[in-house]
This record gives structure tokens, sequence and C-alpha cells, in this order.
């Protein structure tokens, strides 16, 4: 098994082309993700009867098979974009809401109190109290939520899309490794890129943690 | 001036937790709620700034039922100092302390320039406003929640139990701090703690509580330590409670007699005639000079531990002023009781 140099020079502007267009699915999925779970997970943390509900159905939905995901997804949003981008976002709430919600549960009980009793309304004791408090729990979702979604963008060369997963598809169909690899490789590059970024703007976003006593 | 009027407090598990409360804070003046746990004190607490809702009853502060007002904006008129501080752990000191102002709508420059007046009033340095809670001391950060609560300016101030997570030696400094801050901003303070010391030495008046939220009896302290209202109190207040009162008291009036009574031991001064120990033809030993303003209890204590019998008297700038004979501090310390208990009678 040898790479093909050549066929990478060649391809220099395709694979740049993959690669974006690969963590653009990635990334639209996480940040949709995102804004779906928070407000479930603040109600799914202050309603406890609901809790259970909302973090089972989203276990549930993780565990469809992801290509039965674009199977089902077709007939609705056909061969397109928004049916990859809506797959990966599915996949993305289990791990999303589940650290949103225990992000919300780690915020000392003392401090919620200490809001209250000097008149914070809820809202923006959520906000600028609760939210900052649960960051760190709430990226570590979202940091593997981002790599999850990085990883299973290929799935999508199914319907066509996939971004670098066509990569393997054509790889596999002529029994030419080289664009296998290079695949594999940009994944993981983008993977461990994204993580790093991730790393750090949760080290921006947290100053309080950075010094120690 | 906070007014409890027939005040009651079920839990919705059946327990009452307050029992037909009436009671005044005066204007001013720090009530201290004392009781074990479970007697419905820090209820009573939490229910002047609505954290906690009334049952049934009225409660009023400056003459204005709190039921009735705004709870956000209530609680923002109302400083409040948590147990273990409850400091927001992801805001500086600075802004911390600035956290009321903010909400109140004054800009961020005037809130912070205010906290940093109030670093220095609770003896905090302008560097401390820089860092985040967890980087310092029990007490620095409890300091920092008096501060947090002062921000404002409120008139009532609800302090829960502010001083139980720190060590001995630094409540007695943050008591003598609050001691000295109330001197100057004359707060109306209620003060919940567990701790019948700590009751005695802040409180202008200590309201007793006993399971099942049953106000026992509200009183100067003074008035309480030299006539338990009953067996509860009188145990509540423990065997030394005679020694308590005398803590109340100075010695200012205990006569003093020249320093020459020293039978074999001399008291050894300096140029500044300032004591440095008692001394006989054997040994040396140390002397505790106290001044007008210290308790009867360390006269008496000290008339107990010199070797003479006799307490070293000295002015505010530690110059000797006489000696006080251990038979007339313990005359005094008997006639402070004798004063307490007839002047009670008469207000009884």
């Amino acid at each position: 098994m040898t790479v093909d140099w050549s066929w990478i020079s060649g391809h220099t502007d395709d694979l740049t082309t993959l690669t974006l267009s690969h963590l653009q699915a990635a990334l639209t999925a996480v940040l949709l993700g995102l804004l779906i779970s928070l407000p479930l997970a603040v109600v799914a943390h202050r309603v406890r009867p609901l809790r259970g509900f909302l973090l089972g159905l989203s276990n549930i939905l993780f565990t469809i098979p992801s290509i039965a995901v674009f199977v089902l997804l077709l007939p609705i949003s056909g061969l397109t974009r928004t049916t990859t981008v809506i797959g990966l976002t599915i996949y993305t709430l289990v791990v999303l809401l589940r650290n949103t919600v225990e992000g919300l549960d780690s915020v000392p009980a003392r401090t919620k109190e200490a809001a209250r009793a000097m008149g914070t309304r809820p809202l923006r004791t959520l906000l600028t109290v609760e939210l900052p408090l649960a960051l760190p729990v709430i990226m570590a979702g979202v940091r593997i939520a981002t790599v999850m979604s990085i990883s299973l963008v290929s799935v999508a060369t199914y319907i066509g899309d996939g971004g670098l997963g066509q990569l393997f598809t054509d790889g596999f169909q002529r029994n030419y490794p080289t664009p296998v690899i290079v695949g594999v490789l940009l994944t993981l590059l983008s993977a461990v890129a994204a993580d790093a970024l991730l790393v750090a703007l949760q080290y921006v976003l947290t100053p309080w943690k950075r010094r120690r006593a | 001036m906070i007014q409890f009027d027939a005040v009651h407090k079920r839990f919705p598990n059946g327990t009452t937790a307050v029992h037909d409360l009436s009671l005044e804070m005066p204007e001013g003046g720090v009530t201290v709620l004392v009781g074990s746990s479970g007697c419905g004190k820090t209820t009573t607490l939490r229910m002047v700034n609505r954290m906690v809702e009334p049952t049934s009853g009225t409660i009023r502060v400056g003459g204005k039922d709190v039921q009735r007002q705004d709870a956000a904006e209530l609680r923002r008129s109302i400083g409040y100092v948590i147990q273990q501080s409850g400091l927001f752990p992801h805001r500086t000191v600075l802004d911390n302390i600035a956290t009321v102002p903010l909400l109140l709508g004054h800009g961020r420059r005037r809130a912070r320039t205010r906290a940093a007046e109030l670093l220095e009033t609770v003896g905090l340095t302008a560097e401390a406003g820089k860092r985040y809670p967890h980087q310092l001391s029990g007490g620095q950060q409890q300091r920092v929640g008096v501060a947090r609560a002062l921000a404002a300016d409120p008139p009532v101030l609800l302090m829960d139990e502010p001083f139980g997570a720190v060590d001995p030696v630094v409540r007695t400094q943050l008591q003598d701090e609050l001691l000295r801050l109330q001197k100057e901003l004359s707060k109306t303070i209620v003060f919940v703690t567990h701790d019948i010391d700590e009751a005695v030495r802040l409180g202008d008046r200590i309201a007793i509580f006993r399971t099942g939220g049953h106000l026992v009896q509200c009183a100067p302290p003074t008035e309480l330590l030299a006539r338990p209202a009953d067996d509860f109190v009188a145990d509540f207040l423990g065997a030394e409670r005679g020694l308590k009162l005398l803590s109340l008291k100075t010695l200012a009036d205990v006569p003093q007699g020249p320093a020459s009574e020293g039978g074999a031991w001399t008291l050894v001064l300096d140029e500044a005639r300032k004591p440095l120990h008692w001394t006989s033809k054997d040994a040396d030993l140390p002397v505790r000079p106290l001044k007008d303003d210290d308790s009867l209890l360390s006269a008496l204590n000290e008339s107990v531990a010199s070797p003479t019998g006799l307490v070293a008297r000295v002015d505010a700038a530690g110059v000797l002023t006489g000696v006080s004979s251990r038979d007339d501090v313990h005359a005094h310390a008997g006639l402070a009781h004798t004063e307490a208990r007839t002047q009670t009678g008469v207000a009884a």
C-alpha cells in the first residue's frame, strides 16, 4: 500500500474543497445541536419529570444506525446537504443535552442561592451565573460532539455528500489506496485541529479556571 | 426596624419551622438569633428577604410589608451574607462586590469604584480585588462576602452564620471587624449563629429559639445572662453564664491603688513607666496589663493568674496608672451581677 504523491499534488484544490465542506457540515451540526440542546437542557434541568424523558429520547435517537437516519430523511429533505446536517445534528444531541444538563447540575446550590438572595432574577441567573459555571462541562460535550461529527460526515457519502468521505468511495471503487489514506489523515487532522481550537476557546472563556490558589 | 407579627411557617412536609413569632428588631442594632439546628432561626432570617415565604403573619421592614414588594427588588435593598461566603467563583473579587450595584443599574465604572472602596473598608488590599475567590483564604472570602452585602449601602443586613466556617482566631478577628464597622455604619443587622459566645459578643439583643420554631426569650445580652427566662435558656447559655456576663462589663469602675502593694513581688517598669513583668528574688513572671475598657472577665482572669493577685492597670498609651486588688475585682464582679439582676427586675 503505497501513497501516490503525484495524485496528492494534482488534487490539492479538490482536497481543500472537500475538507472545508466536511468541516462545514460537522460544525453546522454542532452549532445547531447546541441551539437545540441548550433550551432543552434548561427545561430538563428545571422540570424534573421531563428530565428522564428528554435524556431517554436523545439516547434512543442515538441508537438509530447512521445510515438508517440518512435513508429515513431522504423523503423529507432529499439528497442534499440539509439531510447530512440534520442527521449529524441528531447525533450531537445525546452528548450536548446530557453534558449541558450535567453542567447545570454541577453549579453549586450555594452560588445559585447567593445570586437569588442578591436580587438576581432567574433568567439573569441562568445567563450570568449558571451557564458560565456550567461551561467547562458543556465544552467537554461540545468537544466530543465535534470530533464525533467530523468522523461521521463520511457516512453521508451514501447520499452523495460526505465531504472527505467521497475519497473513500473513490479509492475503494478504483482499488487505489492513496485517496483513502489521504481522506483518513485529513479527517484526523481536522478533528485534532477543531479540538485544539475548542480547548483554546474554553481557555479564553473561563479565566477563573486558569489561576490556581 | 424589622417587625415580625404572628409569623408562622410550615413547610410542605408538615414540619413547623417558625411558630407564631412576634418580634421587633430595632433600627441600627444587631439582633442575634440563636438556637440549636432546626430551631427556625435561619428560616426566620430568610423570611425577611423572602427567600422563604411565611405561611401566615406579616413581616415589615422599615414599616413596609415585604409580601407586597417585588421579591428581587426587595432583596437588592437588603444585604445578605451567607454561610461560607457564597461568592461567585467565576467573578473576580471586585466584580463579586459590584454585584448588587450592577443589578441596580449603576454603571460598571461606578460599581467598580464603589467595590474598590469597600475592599478597603473590610480590610483587604486593592490587589485582592483582581483575584478570584478560590485564591483567597476562608477569612478573606468572608470579608468579601461582607463587602458584597454592603455594596449598595442597604439599611438592613442579614447574616446567616457568616463566620461559621473559619477557625476561631480568624472568627474573633472578623467579629471585631464587624463591631468596628457597625460602630461606623449603624446597620440594622439580623445575625444567625449557634454559638452563644458569638451572640453575646455581637448582639444588642439576643433571641433564643427552641426546636419547633418557638421564640423563648429575646433580650439584651446582660439581661439574658442575668435573668434567663427558663431552664432551657439557662442551659443554652451554659454553666459559665455568670462569667459571660462579666465579659460584657468593663473594669473602668474597679478602684485602683499605688503599685507598691505586691508583697514579695515587684512590678518592673520600663523608662516610659510601662509594665514589663513581675519580679521576686526567685523568679520573673509575665504581666498582662489591662486598660479601662478591657472586660471585667479579663480582670478576673488576671487577678487569678498573676502571682500577686494584683491587676496592673494602664492608660491607652500603656503607661501604668495603678493596680487593682483581687478583692476589689471580685467585689465588682459580684456587683455587676447584682446590678444586672435589679436593672432587669425594674424593666420586667
